[in-house]
């Protein structure tokens, strides 16, 4: 009821000043962010250095929200959680064997820094399906419950590779610390050869490309099984073909993502884009495109957090050497942020719009109801005038919605004011003969359809003839033949005068 | 005693006396730290596995207690995380645990330098942090439109980038940087000290008694929390103090296993005990008894080979058991499953081939006289029994074989068959089922009778002596006397299409 309301009172026309107001204002508020986040900037000795830093974040971050959006879709986010712990073993018997085919001379040692990549990834996409059919076979043969099964697999997966990287760690070369937490700061500093592109930033950006590719070419696929996917097997489409895929993937980016960024980016990259572009858009291609401009703002903000925000916090603490700190644990905290905003703020489903419009909503009924009271008035006595503590008291609401309900009637010219007494307008007498009409209407309607006793219709009307547009009305006249009286003796007006 | 927060703090005060008295009766009069800081990984000595399996060290005897007393902890909330699908909330709060212990870090040294390792100070820390991620996760799913696992991985990342953000942070104060709060994520049974042990113990154990206490309400809130609702119960107070549980055992998980796995020492023995018992009682049993037999051979093992860390090991213990739970579990384990799945299998098989054994004897009675009387007095060959049912030869020489060994019908010259009296018996039996269960699909389901014969066909073999019973008593009216309903359709080959696709 809410939401058909809420509909009848959006209509297009009313949008258009509204609209210009709205791009002016974004315009204002983006000329202003642009100079605050210039001064910021400034204060806090940005240099290339930082730039190719965020470049780098925001290319592992958009790369890791590609497969996010579908992750979250399908409701498998902590499918992507369970993947982002499990390819530790797996970077780690790739590295292994890479390792062992060197030592034992299958490979140069040429080759074997060539293919240390392609194995890790090799290894990732394994792992990234290992994980799920494994997960896949514990709940199936054992019935145990899909995320208990998850749990156990992913826990055992990663409590493997830990042992392995404390056994072997002198001969793969991964420092744990390095892929649980990343460390941003170093690998920027890894470049291309003669140019100032980092390494990391290529691999990620290459990433990106795949993964965009993939979900052009895929597009109808990976929908259709994402929303459906009993529709998807119907359509030949094999639901468990684009399961295990989109594993591989995921796991495939994670992957490349880890060794640049560190896993907590990753985890978080990977299902906070998409879950705020949910938040805020019902469309697919919009929630790609908004995934992934949320997923580079949380690079650029948490960098720049990163090293603005612990001197501003832990100064006034007592401790100025803290002078930065952990640029992939901002990021995700800036992922999150964003998530509270659009949570809070999202036009549709966020939490105050919800507030806002259902506010909107009582008020219209809540003014709806102030002219119907004051039309029965002057029906009844010829006197239609009240003061508004006697309204509020008579609608049985608080004084609030009635005082912005009165005054939004008055500024439409609906009542009159006479020092704090309310009278009714001709317009607004016409408003109120056509809210009368639908709820006495749906009175007898209710009366001759639902064979119930006159002293339960007064309820329901009072409810539904909010939501009585002319055409209704007039379905229900017909349908009465149009009858002149309610149930209740009283007269039905006319539609029109 | 029936009101709640007086059972607990009954409860709690009876937990920490006893402490006091075990605590006193333990402690071992040498502080002997050997044995679990030497850094090799070779076969230990012979002397080695003994010393540490007898325990003789102090700092293996406590450590191996206090593991012991989580394990057990965990196994027992676990179950009813598990029950209440909630299994991967551990996750989310032992992440979201990390700003917590860092935020109490840098409270306790600006309130006194150097005092920011206060073990207990930490653990508060992290439990409040903990208890947040809970209520952020909630708060997402109640106001916004996204799902379970969406607001998981949500909070669980958001907080643990936001604990690693301050943990860089507090390398930077001057005490931080040899805090050892890096402890806390990946574990370190080796480093803990007496007094750690005793924390993780006493939490333990309270849990223990809190579930003991409640564990009526838990296991009403684990299987139906709307009917608990509507019985009165305080539902949320109830959830409130399951998670506050969870909470608990993982921030005491947290030096042992670390934050990263201490979710599997509630999820794995929990989902363990499941193939042993269909009973909650037993299942928080034997959960405990998992988790804490898995989290003491962890320890042994770890400190047998010290480079080998205490966490992944215990983790890879508890699978072990899982492992050999799902397959040799007494209840639901893999191979029971298979066996009784097997048993079934043949046991419709027996009865298929005295089926049409007997229906296809019968036109050949005479109807007068008792039929199991004559049953025995033809001989059948495998052409004969061939159209009556789709089978292939094979199958039907099979099922040929298995019967006759078990003295169903006897082999006699040229491949024919005959039934013995036991079999004819049973043939007797599993018609009469079936064509009582036909007919009662006639009478009182309003089937066709040409409709009945697959239904009855599925439902035959696992018709029960009271079901039959109670079948004859219904039928009785209108089948006084006879012991074998005639089938209410025809049987012959054209009928028996029907049943082509009801045989797997």
């Amino acid at each position: 009821m809410n939401r058909s309301a809420t509909m009848l009172n959006d209509q297009p026309s009313r949008f258009g000043l509204g609209r210009a107001l709205v791009v002016g204002f974004s315009l204002v508020l983006l000329i202003v962010v642009y100079q605050l986040m210039r001064k910021i900037m400034i204060g806090a000795r940005w240099d290339s250095y930082d730039t190719w830093t965020v470049v780098t974040a925001a290319l592992a971050a958009m790369a890791c929200a590609l497969p996010g959006v579908f992750l979250v879709l399908r409701r498998q986010s902590m499918m992507g959680d369970a993947l982002a712990h499990t390819t530790l073993p797996g970077i780690v018997v790739a590295f292994l064997i890479a390792h062992w085919l060197e030592q034992s001379g299958w490979i140069s040692s040429a080759t074997y820094d060539s293919w240390r990549h392609a194995a890790m990834f090799i290894g990732a996409l394994l792992i990234g399906v290992l994980s799920a059919v494994l997960t896949e076979w514990v709940q199936k043969l054992g019935r145990v419950e899909a995320s208990a099964a998850l749990g156990v697999v992913f826990t055992t997966l990663f409590a493997i590779g830990l042992l392995l990287i404390r056994l072997k760690a002198d001969q793969v070369h991964i420092d744990p610390d390095c892929v649980l937490y990343g460390i941003i700061e170093t690998t920027v500093m890894d470049t291309v050869p003669n140019t100032n592109i980092p390494r990391a930033a290529v691999v990620n950006g290459l990433v990106l490309l795949a993964n965009s590719l993939l979900v052009v070419v895929f597009f109808k696929e990976l929908r259709i099984s994402a929303f459906d996917s009993a529709i998807s097997t119907t359509m030949g489409i094999n639901a468990n073909v684009m399961h295990y895929a989109l594993m591989a993937v995921t796991a495939a980016t994670l992957v490349s993502a880890f060794e640049s960024v560190g896993s907590i980016l990753v985890i978080a990259m990977l299902i906070a884009p998409a879950a705020t572009a949910h938040l805020l858009t019902d469309r697919l291609d919009y929630l790609i495109g908004i995934s992934l401009a949320v997923a580079a703002c949380s690079a650029f903000l948490g960098h720049l957090m990163a090293i603005t925000l612990p001197s501003v916090i832990f100064t006034p603490l007592g401790y100025p050497e803290v002078v930065d700190t952990n640029t992939a644990g901002m990021m995700a905290v800036a992922a999150g942020c964003l998530f509270v905003t659009a949570a809070l703020f999202g036009p549709r489903y966020g939490v105050v719009s919800k507030l806002l419009d259902q506010a909107r909503l009582t008020r219209s009924i809540v003014a709806e109801d102030v002219l119907g009271l004051l039309y029965r008035l002057e029906e009844e006595s010829g006197v239609g005038s009240l003061a508004i503590n006697q309204l509020t008291a008579m609608i049985g609401t608080t004084t609030w919605p009635t005082y912005l309900a009165l005054r939004g009637l008055a500024a439409s010219g609906d009542v009159t004011v006479r020092g704090s007494v309310y009278e009714l307008t001709d317009s607004g007498r016409e408003k109120a003969k056509h809210l009368v009409r639908a709820h006495r209407l749906w009175e007898s309607y209710m009366a001759k359809h639902f064979d119930l006793p006159a002293d339960h219709l007064h309820e329901s009307a009072a409810l539904v003839e909010h939501f009585l547009g002319a055409d209704l009305r007039e379905e229900l006249a017909a349908e009465l033949d149009d009858t002149a009286e309610d149930p209740h003796g009283r007269e039905i007006p006319p539609e029109k005068a | 005693m029936n009101s709640v927060p007086i059972r607990i703090g009954v409860a709690m005060v009876v937990v920490s006396i006893l402490f006091g008295q075990l605590e006193q009766s333990i402690a071992g009069p040498t502080h002997d730290t050997r044995s679990l800081s030497r850094d090799r990984l070779e076969w230990p000595s012979a002397d080695d596995i003994k010393r540490t399996l007898l325990l003789r060290d102090y700092n293996t005897r406590i450590v191996v207690l206090g593991t012991t007393m989580l394990g057990v902890a965990a196994g027992i909330v676990g179950v009813f995380m598990l029950l209440r699908r909630r299994s991967l909330l551990g996750d989310v709060v032992s992440h979201s645990t990390l700003p917590g212990i860092a935020i109490a870090f840098i409270m306790m040294e600006m309130i006194r330098p150097g005092g920011g390792k206060w073990l207990p100070g930490l653990l508060i820390g992290a439990l409040l942090a903990g208890l947040a991620g809970i209520l952020c996760t909630k708060l997402i799913l109640r106001y916004t439109r996204i799902k379970e696992d969406a607001a998981l991985a949500i909070v669980l990342s958001v907080f643990f980038g936001a604990g690693m953000a301050l943990f860089k942070a507090v390398q930077y104060i001057p005490s931080g940087s040899q805090s050892g709060l890096n402890h806390f994520i990946l574990g370190k049974t080796a480093s803990m000290v007496a007094a750690d042990v005793w924390v993780i113990a006493e939490v333990s154990v309270a849990i223990v008694v809190v579930i003991g206490l409640l564990f009526k309400e838990f296991s009403l809130l684990s299987f139906d929390d709307k009917f608990a609702a509507a019985q009165g119960w305080p539902v949320f107070r109830l959830d409130l103090l399951l998670m506050l549980l969870v909470a608990g055992v993982t921030v005491i998980g947290l030096q042992s296993v670390g934050l990263l796995l201490v979710v599997a020492m509630l999820i794995t023995p929990a989902a363990a005990a499941r193939f042993w018992t269909d009973r909650l009682g037993r299942t928080t049993l034997v959960a405990g008894m998992l988790g804490g037999g898995g989290a003491f051979c962890g320890v042994l093992i770890s400190a047998m080979y010290p480079r080998l860390a205490a966490g992944p090991v215990i983790v890879l213990t508890g699978v072990l058991f899982f492992l050999v739970s799902m397959l040799f579990g007494v209840r639901r384990g893999i191979v029971v499953r298979v066996i009784t799945h097997r048993q079934l299998k043949a046991a419709v098989g027996r009865q298929h081939i005295l089926r049409a054994l007997f229906e296809f004897l019968e036109p050949k009675c005479d109807p007068s006289a008792p039929m199991s009387l004559q049953l025995v007095d033809h001989i059948v060959s495998t052409d004969d029994l061939q159209p009556m049912r789709s089978w292939t030869p094979k199958r039907l020489r099979h099922l040929l074989r298995t019967a006759e060994a078990s003295d169903f019908i006897t082999a006699v010259r040229d491949g024919g068959y005959r039934l013995t009296t036991q079999g004819a018996e049973l043939a007797h039996r599993v018609v009469r089922n079936h064509r009582l269960w036909e007919l009662y699909l006639i009478e009182y389901a309003d089937i066709a009778p040409s409709h009945v014969d697959r239904d009855a066909d599925d439902i035959e073999h696992l018709l029960g002596s009271d079901i039959v019973e109670s079948l004859e008593r219904l039928l009785s009216q209108r089948y006084p006397h006879m012991s074998v309903p005639p089938s209410p359709h025809s049987i012959d080959v054209a009928s028996d299409t029907t049943t082509q696709q009801a045989v797997p």
